[in-house]
C-alpha cells in the first residue's frame, strides 16, 4: 500500500495538515502536497477509469504528464472538470470527484467494455457504426454523445474573474529547472530584459529530487542562492505557477499564470494569461520519463520510476512497500536507490540489458539490490493494484518465469525531451539514435520576423541527461539567444556517469499477441500495441492517421508519455525507421488551459464595448427597450406601461406623422472632408455629382465600393467652399472614414484633402412632425427656420434655446423635419428642453423601428436592409443619383461590367399582400417549376416588411426580376411554413407620393 | 466580472472635465504651423510620438500630418478659428473635437502598479525605456482605441471615445482591482 | 501574430492593432480600361507562396495605411514603408534578393 514515511519530503511542512474530501471521503495531506501525493498517502491509488475499457486507473505520473488521475475539482460556480491532481496544489477545504464511472469508482458499470476489449479494437468506432445510415442519427450518436468525454461540462456562471497580462521581453525563458535558472542569471547579466516562468510551484526542476551537488552545495542550496541573485537583478522577472503555454509567430508566446488555485480564498483573479512578446525565447522545458510496455502495465501500483522517485523525496510519500524498478536505463536505478534509502523494500530491479555497467548500477549493487539483467517483465499481476511481476529473459516470448510480489513497479523507458514549445511555430525534430529520442534540430528552427530562429533549447530539453551539460547548454543558449557572449563560471558538478539506454519498445521481444493486447501505450485512451499493430496491418502509414484511428495520444495528454512509444511501435510494424515515421504535430498550449484565461477580462460589463449616445441614460430612464446596432445600443421603441413592442411603435408613428415625434439620430456617421480638392474627391466617393453642391445646401448620395456594389448612403452638407460634411449611416461611420483614407493614402496622395471622423462630437436629434417647426421657434432660434429662409434640404447655423447647434432640413420619413446636431457634451440637456418644451404637442421620443417603418412608408432604402453587397444603385432605382456627366467615381467602371448592366437583375419594388397582412421577413417570390435540388425555382426576395400604422396594413419591398415592369402582376411568395402567400406589386412609395408633408 | 461593485480599487481611475482639445491636421513641417501652435501653446512642435505640455496647454504628435493641441475648453472655438486665420494660405483641417473623447486620469500607489494596470489591457510595451512619461501611445484599450501617456510616474491620462467611456471606465477599474497586482513593472 | 513596424509611427505594432488590406502596388483602371484590365485589377492577385507585397492599416494607432514585403510562408519581414511608393522599393528588393538569390519580381 502506499504510504507516508516519517521521514523525507522537501516540499512538505508536516506541522501543518490539510484537510480535503476525495469522492465525499474526508482525508488528510501536509501544507506542500499535491492532490496526488496526498491522495497517495492516504493509499488511494485508484482514482479514475480510462476512457474506453473502464480500466481501473492510478497515478502514473507526478507532473503535466499525467494521463489518468483527472479528476473534477470544486463544487457549483467553481467546478472544474479534467484537473490532473499531479499539478493541483492541495489547500484546505479542495472537494475533488473521480471521472468517467458509474455508479461508483470502485463498482464501474462501464467495466463489461473491458471484457469486450477483443471486440472494440481500434478504429470500432469507424467500422462498426456505419450500417443501417439511419441508426446513425437516433441510435449511434445519442449512445456515443452519452459515454463521450471523460469529466463533465460545468453548468454554473463561472465565480471566479480571470485577466490578460502584456509582457515585452528581450529573453522569455520557458522552465525553471537548474538549466532555465543559469539561462536567466547569464542573460541577466548581458542586461537583458528575461522573463523565466516555471509551471510549477518551485524552482531548480528534477535537480534536487537526483540528488546532485553544484558548486560543493546540494542542488537546493544552489537554487536558493541562484534565486537570491536572480533576486536582485532589476532586468530579470521569476514566476512560479506560470506555465509556458505556446509559442508563436514573430516572438509571440503565452504563459498561463495559476495565481489562487492554490489558494482560492483569495480575492484575486484565478488565472493569468501572458501575452508576450519576445525577441528570443529559450525553453529549457526538461524531459518526461517513458513508460515500459509489458503486459499490465496499467495496473494501480505500476508507474514512472522518477514518479516514484519524486513522491519519496518530495513529499515523503512511498507509493508501495515493496517495489520493483523496470528500465532500460540507467536513471531507473536512481529510483532504486533512492527507496532503498527510504527504508522500503526493493525486491528487484530488472533491467532488460544483459551487461550494463555504470556508476548507478554498481551503487545499486552495493546497496544490495538484487539486479535482474538480461531480464524483463512478462506482466504485472493484480486487478484494482499491483501484486506482483512475472518475469522472463526479454529475449523470450514470456511464456515461463517466476512471480515477484511487490505492490508498486516503477519503470522508466528512458527520457523524452520536451519539445512542445520548439514545435509549436515551425521547429524541427532530429532522431538521437543514443538516446532514442526526438530532440530540437538547431539547423531548423521557428523563424521570427528577421528570418533567424528565435527559439533556443536548453538543458533535458535539449536532449542532455547530466547537470553538467544542461548547464553547458544553458549557456550556450543564451549566447545564441542574444548574439552576445557569456563568461560566467559554472558550478562544478558532482554527478554519476550514466551508461547507454537500450531502446526497448516492448517486453519480452517476442511477446505473443495476448501479452500485446494488454501492453498500454496510451493509458488515458486505452490504446495498446496491439492496436498501432493492427491500424499498421490495416493499411495506416502516417503516424497523423494513425494516431486518429486508434485514438493514441488524443485527449487531454496528447501524447506526453505515449508518442514516442507508440512511434517506435508503428515504425516497427511497418518496418520503417522512427524518423522516417515521424512524430504528430504538437500544437499549443502545452497542457489544457482555462476558458476563463483565454477570455480575459472580457465577460459581464466589459465583455465587449457597448457604445452610448450622450442621451442613452434618458432612454434608459424611460423605459427604452433597446436593440443592438454593431455596437451602439439604440432604443428600439419606448413601451408604456400595457404596451408591447408592436403598440409601441404604432403609437409612436401616430403621433410623429400627426404631430410630433423625436429620434435620438447621434448614432448617424460624420466625416469632415476638408481642401481645395475636396470636391474632387467627393466626387470620386460618390455616384452622383457633389462638387457642384453650394454652401449652405444638403444632397442625398450614394457611395459604391470598386466593384460597384452600394456600401453606403447619406446627405452631405456643404460647409463652405473647401469643406464637406458626410453623413453615413450608424453602421458606416468607422469603415467609411478608412475607405475614404484609404484612397486619400493610397491612390490619390497627390488630392489636397484632410478627412476626420467627428461622429462623436456631436449629438444629433431628429426634430420630426408637421409641429417641428412650431417646436423650435417656442425655444427661440436666432436664426430664421421658415421654409423660405430654411427651405427643404439647406442647413444653417443657429442658437436654438440658448443651444449652439446646426440645424439640417433633412427627413428619413417623409415628414417636416429638422436634424439638430448639438456638441454632445450638451446633447441631454438639448433632448431635455425639447422634450420639455414639445409636451403641449404630445411630443414622442421614437426609436428605430418606427424610423425604419416611417422610411419604408415613403419607400426610402436602408443600407442592409435593401443592400447585401450585391445589389448596384441601377437595382434600386437609384439611376437619378448616378452621374452621366462624370468622367469617373468609384465603382463607376464596374457598373459597366456586362451582367451589372443587365436588363436582367432583380430591381426593387414594393409589394402589397392581397389579403393586406405583413409578408414574412426574407420570403422569396416563387417562379414555375423547379431548380434541380428539387426546390422552387424564384424570381425575387423581400428586403423590408413592416406593418404601417399610418396605411393601417401591411406593406413591403421586394427585388423582383423586372420588378419594375411588372406593376400590378400578383405573385406568390414562401411563408416560412411550406405554403405561399399572394401579393401584388406595386410602387415602393406607400406613403405623400408629392412629398407634400416634408416641403412646408 | 459581471458585478464590478464588489471590487475594490488599488489603481485610482476618474474620468476628468471636459478638456479642449484641437485636431490639426496639416503639413507639420511647415514654419506657419509651427508658429501658429505655439502661437496657441506656446510649445514648439513635439518630435513624433512626444507629447509637451505646459500649464493648461499642451500638444501631442498624433501622426505625421496630425496634431491635437490640448487646451481649455472654453477657448477652443477661439483657437480653431485663429487658426483657421493663421493657415489660411496652407491646406490644413483645424477642428474642435473635445465633446468626441473622454480623458480618464489613472494614479497608482507606485510606477510599477501604474504600469501593470495598462498592461493588463493594452498590447502595449510599458517598459519605462520603451514608453517615458511624455510620450504618447495610440493603440487599444482591450477592444477599444484610446491613446495614453504618463503625465508622471505614478499617473497616467487615457483619452478614449465618448459612447466608450463606461466601457473603458469598467475596463480600468477591473484592471485596477485589488489582487490583480501583477508586480512585473 | 505578426509584428510589424508602422514606418510612419516607429511603433512597433501587434497584428491586433493592424488591418490587413491586400495586395500593394495595384494599378487602377477606371472607365474605358478593357474588360481584361479591369478584370485583372478587381479580381487577380498574386496570392503568393513566398514574398508578398502587401498593405497594412495601422488601425489602432496614427491611422495610416503602410506597405509590407512579408514572406507568406516562414512570415519573414523584409520591410515596411509609406504607402506612397508607387514602385516595389529597390532597397527592399535588394534585401530579399541578399537573401534568396533565385528571387524576382513577379
Amino acid at each position: 500500500m502506499s504510504h507516508r514515511l516519517p521521514q523525507g519530503g522537501r516540499l512538505i511542512d508536516k506541522a501543518r495538515t490539510v484537510a480535503f474530501e476525495f469522492n465525499g471521503q474526508k482525508m488528510r495531506g501536509l501544507a506542500g502536497d499535491t492532490l496526488a501525493s496526498a491522495l497517495l498517502a492516504e493509499d488511494q491509488m485508484l482514482v479514475g477509469r480510462s476512457f474506453k475499457y473502464h480500466r481501473p486507473r492510478g497515478i502514473v505520473a507526478s507532473g503535466a504528464e499525467e494521463p489518468n488521475a483527472l479528476v473534477g475539482l470544486g463544487r457549483d460556480a467553481r467546478f472544474e472538470p479534467n484537473q490532473r491532481v499531479t499539478t493541483t496544489e492541495l489547500f484546505e477545504g479542495l472537494e475533488a470527484q473521480s471521472q468517467n464511472h458509474w455508479p461508483s469508482l470502485e463498482n464501474d458499470i462501464g467495466v463489461v467494455n473491458n471484457y469486450l476489449a477483443r471486440f472494440l479494437p481500434a478504429g470500432f468506432y469507424y467500422k462498426t457504426f456505419i450500417h443501417p445510415r439511419p441508426f446513425w442519427k437516433h441510435v449511434f450518436e445519442p449512445i456515443i454523445r452519452q459515454s463521450a468525454g471523460l469529466g463533465k461540462a460545468p453548468k454554473d456562471r463561472d465565480a471566479d474573474r480571470y485577466e490578460h497580462f502584456y509582457a515585452n521581453v528581450d529573453l522569455l525563458i520557458i522552465g525553471g529547472g537548474i538549466a532555465g535558472l543559469q539561462a536567466a542569471l547569464d542573460a541577466g547579466k548581458q542586461g537583458k530584459r528575461v522573463l523565466l516562468v516555471e509551471q510549477t510551484a518551485h524552482w531548480g526542476g528534477r535537480a534536487p529530487v537526483d540528488g546532485i551537488e553544484l558548486g560543493g552545495k546540494s542542488a537546493d542550496e544552489w537554487i536558493t542562492a541562484t534565486l537570491a541573485a536572480l533576486g536582485k537583478m532589476k532586468n530579470v522577472t521569476l514566476r512560479t505557477r506560470t506555465m509556458g503555454a505556446g509559442v508563436y509567430d514573430h516572438g509571440y508566446a503565452l504563459a498561463y499564470e495559476r495565481v489562487t488555485d492554490h489558494a482560492p480564498s483569495v480575492d484575486a483573479p484565478r488565472h493569468r494569461l501572458w501575452r508576450i512578446r519576445a525577441a528570443r525565447i529559450i525553453t529549457a522545458t526538461g524531459a518526461i520519463e517513458r513508460p515500459l510496455s509489458f503486459a499490465g502495465n496499467d495496473i494501480p501500483g505500476v508507474m514512472l520510476a522518477s514518479a516514484l522517485r519524486d513522491y519519496l523525496v518530495n513529499y515523503g510519500v512511498a507509493a508501495g512497500k515493496r517495489i520493483v524498478i523496470a528500465t532500460n536505463n540507467d536513471d531507473g536505478y536512481r529510483s532504486a536507490l533512492v527507496a532503498k534509502e527510504a527504508g522500503l523494500e526493493v525486491a528487484a530491479v530488472i533491467d532488460p540489458r544483459p551487461d550494463a555497467t555504470g556508476d548507478l548500477i554498481e551503487a545499486a549493487r552495493s546497496a544490495g539490490i538484487a539486479i535482474k539483467q538480461g531480464i524483463a517483465i512478462a506482466e504485472a499481476q493484480g486487478g484494482k493494484r499491483v501484486t506482483g511481476v512475472k518475469i522472463c529473459a526479454q529475449d523470450s516470448d514470456g511464456s515461463t518465469g517466476e512471480v515477484i510480489a511487490c505492490d508498486a513497479v516503477g519503470m522508466s523507458g528512458g527520457w523524452s525531451p520536451v519539445v512542445h514549445l520548439w514545435s509549436h511555430c515551425g521547429g524541427k525534430l532530429i532522431w538521437d539514435e543514443a538516446q532514442a529520442c526526438f530532440r530540437p534540430d538547431p539547423a531548423r528552427p521557428p523563424l521570427s520576423h528577421d528570418g533567424e530562429g528565435f527559439v533556443f533549447v536548453a538543458g533535458a530539453a535539449d536532449g542532455h541527461s547530466t547537470a553538467a551539460a544542461s548547464l553547458k547548454s544553458a549557456q550556450a543558449a543564451v549566447a545564441a539567444a542574444t548574439g552576445q557572449a557569456v563568461k560566467s563560471r559554472l558550478p562544478k558538478v558532482v554527478e554519476p556517469e550514466l551508461g547507454a539506454l537500450a531502446p526497448i519498445w516492448i517486453m519480452p521481444a517476442r511477446a505473443p499477441i495476448q501479452k500485446r493486447a494488454k501492453m498500454w501505450l496510451d493509458f488515458q485512451n486505452d490504446v495498446k500495441v496491439s492496436d498501432v499493430q493492427l491500424a499498421a496491418r490495416e493499411g495506416y502509414e502516417s503516424v497523423e492517421h494513425t494516431k486518429r484511428y486508434t485514438t493514441l495520444g488524443m485527449a487531454t495528454d496528447q501524447g506526453k508519455l505515449s508518442n514516442i512509444n507508440g512511434l517506435a511501435v508503428l515504425a516497427d510494424a511497418l518496418q520503417a525507421q522512427i524518423p522516417a515515421v515521424g512524430t504528430t504535430t504538437f500544437r499549443p498550449p502545452y497542457t489544457p488551459i482555462s476558458m476563463g484565461a483565454i477570455a480575459g477580462e472580457a465577460r459581464g460589463a466589459v465583455f465587449q464595448p457597448l457604445r452610448r449616445t450622450p442621451i442613452f441614460d434618458w432612454h434608459v430612464e424611460h423605459g427604452a427597450d433597446f436593440e443592438p446596432v454593431g455596437q451602439w445600443r439604440r432604443p428600439y421603441c419606448y413601451p408604456r406601461a400595457g404596451e408591447d413592442r408592436h403598440a409601441a411603435v404604432t403609437r409612436e408613428i401616430n403621433a410623429t406623422r400627426g404631430s410630433l415625434g423625436l429620434l435620438d439620430a447621434s448614432t448617424l456617421g460624420k466625416i469632415i472632408v476638408k481642401g481645395p480638392d475636396a470636391g474632387r474627391f467627393m466626387d470620386m466617393l460618390y455616384t452622383n455629382m457633389m462638387s457642384t453642391l453650394k454652401p449652405g445646401r444638403c444632397r442625398y448620395g450614394l457611395m459604391c465600393n470598386e466593384n460597384g456594389f452600394l456600401m453606403d448612403d447619406g446627405v452631405v452638407a456643404r460647409l463652405d467652399e473647401e469643406t464637406f460634411l458626410v453623413h453615413t449611416t450608424t453602421g458606416g461611420a468607422d469603415h467609411i472614414h478608412a475607405h475614404m483614407e484609404d484612397w486619400l493614402q493610397c491612390e490619390w496622395w497627390d488630392f489636397k484633402v484632410y478627412t476626420a471622423n467627428v461622429t462623436e462630437r456631436w449629438a444629433q436629434v431628429a426634430v420630426v412632425g408637421p409641429n417641428a417647426r412650431k417646436l423650435l421657434e417656442k425655444l427661440g432660434s436666432d436664426t430664421d427656420l421658415s421654409a423660405e429662409a430654411l427651405p427643404f434640404m439647406a442647413w444653417t447655423d443657429a442658437k436654438i434655446g440658448g443651444f449652439e447647434a446646426r440645424v439640417f432640413r433633412i427627413s428619413f420619413s417623409g415628414e417636416l423635419s429638422f436634424e439638430i446636431a448639438v456638441p454632445a457634451s450638451q446633447g441631454l440637456d438639448f433632448w431635455k428642453s425639447l422634450i420639455e418644451a414639445g409636451a403641449e404637442w404630445n411630443i414622442t421620443p421614437y426609436g428605430t423601428e418606427g424610423l425604419h417603418v416611417m422610411r419604408a412608408e415613403k419607400g426610402f432604402i436602408m443600407i442592409g436592409d435593401e443592400t447585401d453587397g450585391t445589389v448596384i444603385p441601377q437595382d434600386l432605382g437609384l439611376d437619378w443619383a448616378i452621374s452621366k456627366k462624370k468622367e469617373d467615381y468609384l465603382g463607376k467602371r464596374a457598373q459597366a461590367r456586362s451582367f451589372m448592366d443587365n436588363p436582367d437583375r432583380w430591381k426593387l419594388v414594393g409589394l402589397e399582400a392581397l389579403d393586406g397582412g405583413v409578408l414574412p421577413d426574407g420570403a422569396y417570390v416563387i417562379r414555375a417549376g423547379k431548380n434541380a435540388n428539387g426546390q422552387n425555382n424564384v424570381q425575387g426576395r423581400v428586403t423590408s416588411t413592416y406593418y404601417s400604422p399610418t396605411l393601417k396594413r401591411g406593406i413591403a419591398m421586394a427585388l423582383i426580376h423586372n420588378g419594375p415592369d411588372r406593376m400590378g402582376e400578383v405573385v406568390n411568395l414562401t411563408d416560412g411554413k411550406g405554403g405561399q402567400i399572394k401579393a401584388r406589386i406595386c410602387s415602393t412609395i406607400f406613403f405623400d407620393p408629392e412629398g407634400e408633408k416634408q416641403n412646408v | 466580472m459581471s458585478d464590478l461593485s464588489t471590487l475594490t480599487p488599488y489603481v485610482s481611475v476618474s474620468e476628468l472635465p471636459l478638456q479642449g482639445m484641437i485636431t490639426l491636421r496639416a503639413d507639420l513641417s511647415q514654419k506657419t504651423v509651427a508658429t501658429a501652435v505655439k502661437a496657441i501653446t506656446g510649445l514648439a512642435m513635439p518630435a513624433p510620438r512626444a507629447i509637451l505640455e505646459k500649464g493648461a496647454y499642451g500638444i501631442a504628435w498624433m501622426s505625421h500630418d496630425e496634431v491635437m493641441i490640448l487646451c481649455p475648453y472654453a477657448e477652443c472655438a477661439a483657437h480653431v478659428a485663429t487658426l483657421d486665420k493663421k493657415l489660411a494660405k496652407l491646406h490644413h483641417l483645424a477642428l474642435d473635437m473635445s465633446d468626441a473623447r473622454a480623458v480618464f486620469e489613472i494614479t497608482a500607489p507606485t510606477a510599477g502598479a501604474l504600469r501593470d494596470c495598462l498592461a493588463k489591457l493594452m498590447p502595449t510595451d510599458f517598459h519605462p525605456d520603451s514608453l517615458g512619461v511624455g510620450e504618447l501611445r495610440r493603440s487599444r484599450v482591450a477592444q477599444a482605441a484610446a491613446a495614453v501617456w504618463l503625465t508622471d510616474p505614478k499617473t497616467a491620462q487615457l483619452f478614449a471615445f465618448r459612447s466608450v467611456k463606461q466601457y473603458v471606465h469598467d475596463l480600468l477599474r477591473v484592471s485596477g482591482a485589488k489582487g490583480g497586482e501583477v508586480g512585473y513593472f | 501574430m505578426l509584428l510589424l513596424t508602422c514606418p510612419y509611427c516607429g511603433v512597433s505594432a501587434d497584428e491586433t492593432e493592424l488591418s490587413p488590406g491586400g495586395e500593394a502596388h495595384l494599378k487602377r483602371f477606371g472607365p474605358g480600361s478593357s474588360d481584361e484590365d479591369f478584370e485583372g485589377y478587381l479580381f487577380m492577385r498574386h496570392n503568393q507562396k513566398g514574398v508578398h507585397f502587401e498593405r497594412w492599416r495601422h488601425t489602432y494607432g496614427c491611422g495610416k495605411w503602410f506597405l509590407a514585403a512579408r514572406c507568406t510562408a516562414t512570415l519573414e519581414v523584409f520591410g515596411t514603408y509609406s504607402a506612397q511608393t508607387p514602385e516595389h522599393p529597390k532597397e527592399i528588393i535588394a534585401k530579399i534578393q541578399a537573401k534568396r538569390s533565385d528571387w524576382s519580381l513577379t
